[in-house]
């Protein structure tokens, strides 16, 4: 099963008279770290968006362990095991840095409303916060539990949104530019904090535009250009990829 | 003093008041009191959908459904009244469910028009049909709380003292479910469900079922809250329970803010003894809804996180000043 993991199986994804995605396959292997790149709209969001639950494929399948959750609402995606983060700060701002990862660890232990107005699932509550805890003192969040997760840095408030999700210990991350205006330093930070998670058995599959980061840290790496397939291998051979200079035209410089 | 016992003596004193509050009021101003308590369940019912972001119109119609299905249960079916009054809660919870099947296809402002448009859907189905719902003119003669004894104190439903303790112990009661499940990991997604649905549900929170529960749950107190008005006035009509009730409803929630559990129930009671007190006072208590208007314009202009946005800015500085006598003294 390990080189069948998460399987895109010709995925398309139509907007009227646009096609985002025309046709797109690609494996994901058990326990790796896979990039999904390609210029500007290249159509690398709306893959993950197809993945995760929040768009219905045009048509195309997507597959976990051969079972095809493609069309299935995001909650149930994510029950599944593939969890997905966002683009931008997406966060409870409102809510506290632990209450964000306790929201997190929602499937492992369902809140149930009878045993809660009865005070009955102590237990479960002290898992629940154990659980977001291991999480924040991954992502060395633990400091600021008990802040609001709006005041905290950009990189930070980053660092909490995959905290969020590693809280619900998912099989497979989906991270959307989890990079994103994070300096060089912080970028460090989190490369090796995903290469722990995955040496920790987890699957990554992400999305990023800082290619110094992708080049570092991927097994395999996917490249889209308009909706397409280009080009797939290890970093080192995707850095020589005719295809995917040309591709990237000006960005050439980056790849080379 | 140590947190724990201030908070104990405080909640005593509370109860004490509430208790011995009746015995210093006319017989009209008891009345209102019953009125009051039985306001403060509703809005703060009303309080708890507001967590999930949704904000309803139908609340104070489903609080008459729960007034209508009581009084029927109690009046056509012989059902005992205390008995009538929880199925009568269950009732309103249970259409509250069939309504959420269309009424969660829509969000915000399209879910408050079509909260509106279900409610009046219900109280003209209550004017039509006279058999069983009595037409314009209602339901008269529901059948009251039973008197009953319970060794220290004799309830006579007949006086607004009895009805105002036994409201009391109600609402209390359902208060403390409320905050219950507020503050528990229920509470919690309810928030989460709130403020980014979105990533609510990538963490496998199924958002349309948590607005559902959160709909019927209010829905049910709600519910309650009729069933208790319908068995002290005797009398219900579709017009008791009309948009501008639900008007009021909204103007305690905005007054007193949503942002605490104590919010909307503070909204309530000021504005209401505002309204009874002072206005009645002054003699012009018909002019209600339009002082209500110049209130809610006001506290939105000047006030805008609400009333209770004056307790947190109160209780945050005697914190800060404990703080610092701390500091000084370590």
């Amino acid at each position: 099963m390990t080189s069948h993991f998460l399987e895109v199986d010709n995925l398309v994804m139509r907007f009227g008279g646009l096609t985002a995605v025309d046709g797109l396959s690609f494996v994901v292997d058990h326990g790796a770290i896979h990039g999904l790149i390609g210029p500007n709209g290249a159509g690398k969001t709306t893959t993950f968006n197809m993945i995760s639950g929040f768009y219905r494929p045009t048509s195309g399948q997507v597959r976990l362990r051969g079972e095809a959750i493609s069309g299935l609402p995001m909650h149930e995606v994510a029950r599944r095991g593939v969890v997905r983060t966002f683009q931008h700060s997406t966060l409870f701002a409102e809510l506290t840095v632990l209450e964000n990862a306790l929201v997190g660890t929602h499937m492992s232990f369902r809140p149930n409303i009878f045993a809660a107005i009865l005070g009955v699932d102590m237990e479960d509550r002290r898992g629940a916060k154990a659980r977001a805890e291991e999480a924040l003192e991954f992502f060395g969040l633990l400091d600021f539990e008990n802040e609001p997760a709006g005041e905290l840095s950009h990189g930070h408030q980053r660092a909490l949104g995959m905290a969020v999700a590693m809280a619900a210990h998912p099989d497979v991350f989906l991270l959307d530019e989890p990079f994103t205006g994070m300096n060089p330093e912080e970028t460090k930070h989190m490369m090796t904090l995903m290469e722990k998670l995955r040496d920790s058995g987890a699957t990554i599959l992400l999305v990023e535009h800082d290619m110094h980061a992708i080049m570092g840290l991927c097994d395999q790496i996917t490249v889209m250009s308009f909706g397409k397939f280009l080009a797939e291998g290890g970093p080192e051979e995707i850095r020589n990829h005719p295809d995917v200079i040309e591709a990237y035209l000006g960005g050439a410089r980056h790849v080379a | 003093m140590p947190k724990a016992a201030t908070l104990s003596i405080a909640w005593l004193g509370l109860i004490v008041f509430l208790l011995a509050l009746p015995h210093g009021l006319s017989f009209s101003q008891q009345e209102i009191l019953v009125f009051l308590t039985i306001n403060v369940l509703l809005v703060a019912s009303y309080r708890l959908m507001t967590l999930t972001g949704e904000w309803s119109l139908g609340h104070v119609v489903i609080m008459g459904v729960g007034a209508y299905a009581s009084a029927l249960y109690a009046k056509q079916l012989g059902v005992f009244v205390p008995v009538s009054m929880l199925l009568g809660a269950v009732t309103a919870a249970l259409i509250a469910l069939a309504l959420s099947y269309p009424l969660f296809r829509m969000k915000g402002f399209y879910f408050l028009i079509g909260s509106f448009a279900a409610g009046e859907i219900i109280r003209l189905l209550w004017k039509r049909f006279r058999d069983p719902f009595g037409g314009p003119k209602g339901i008269k003669k529901i059948n009251p709380m039973p008197d009953f004894d319970i060794g220290f104190y004799s309830f006579d439903f007949f006086e607004p003292v009895s009805y105002y303790y036994f409201a009391l112990v109600v609402v209390g009661g359902s208060l403390w479910i409320l905050w219950r499940i507020e503050r528990s990991p229920v509470g919690l997604t309810f928030h989460a469900v709130h403020w980014q649905d979105k990533l609510a549900q990538s963490a496998g929170v199924n958002v349309r079922a948590y607005r559902t529960l959160a709909f019927v749950i209010a829905s049910g107190f709600a519910g309650l809250a009729g069933a208790l008005l319908a068995h002290y006035i005797g009398t219900i009509n579709p017009n008791s329970f009309d948009v501008e009730l639900m008007v009021f409803v909204l103007t305690w929630a905005i007054v007193g803010g949503t942002a605490t559990f104590y919010g909307p129930i503070l909204g309530c009671v000021v504005l209401s003894i505002l309204n009874e007190v002072v206005l009645r006072e002054l003699g012009f208590e018909q002019m209600r809804p339009l002082i209500y208007g110049l209130i809610l314009i006001c506290s939105v202009l000047f006030l805008p996180k609400g009333l209770e946005s004056v307790v947190q800015n109160y209780l945050r500085r005697r914190n800060g000043k404990a703080m610092a006598e701390k500091g000084s003294a370590a």
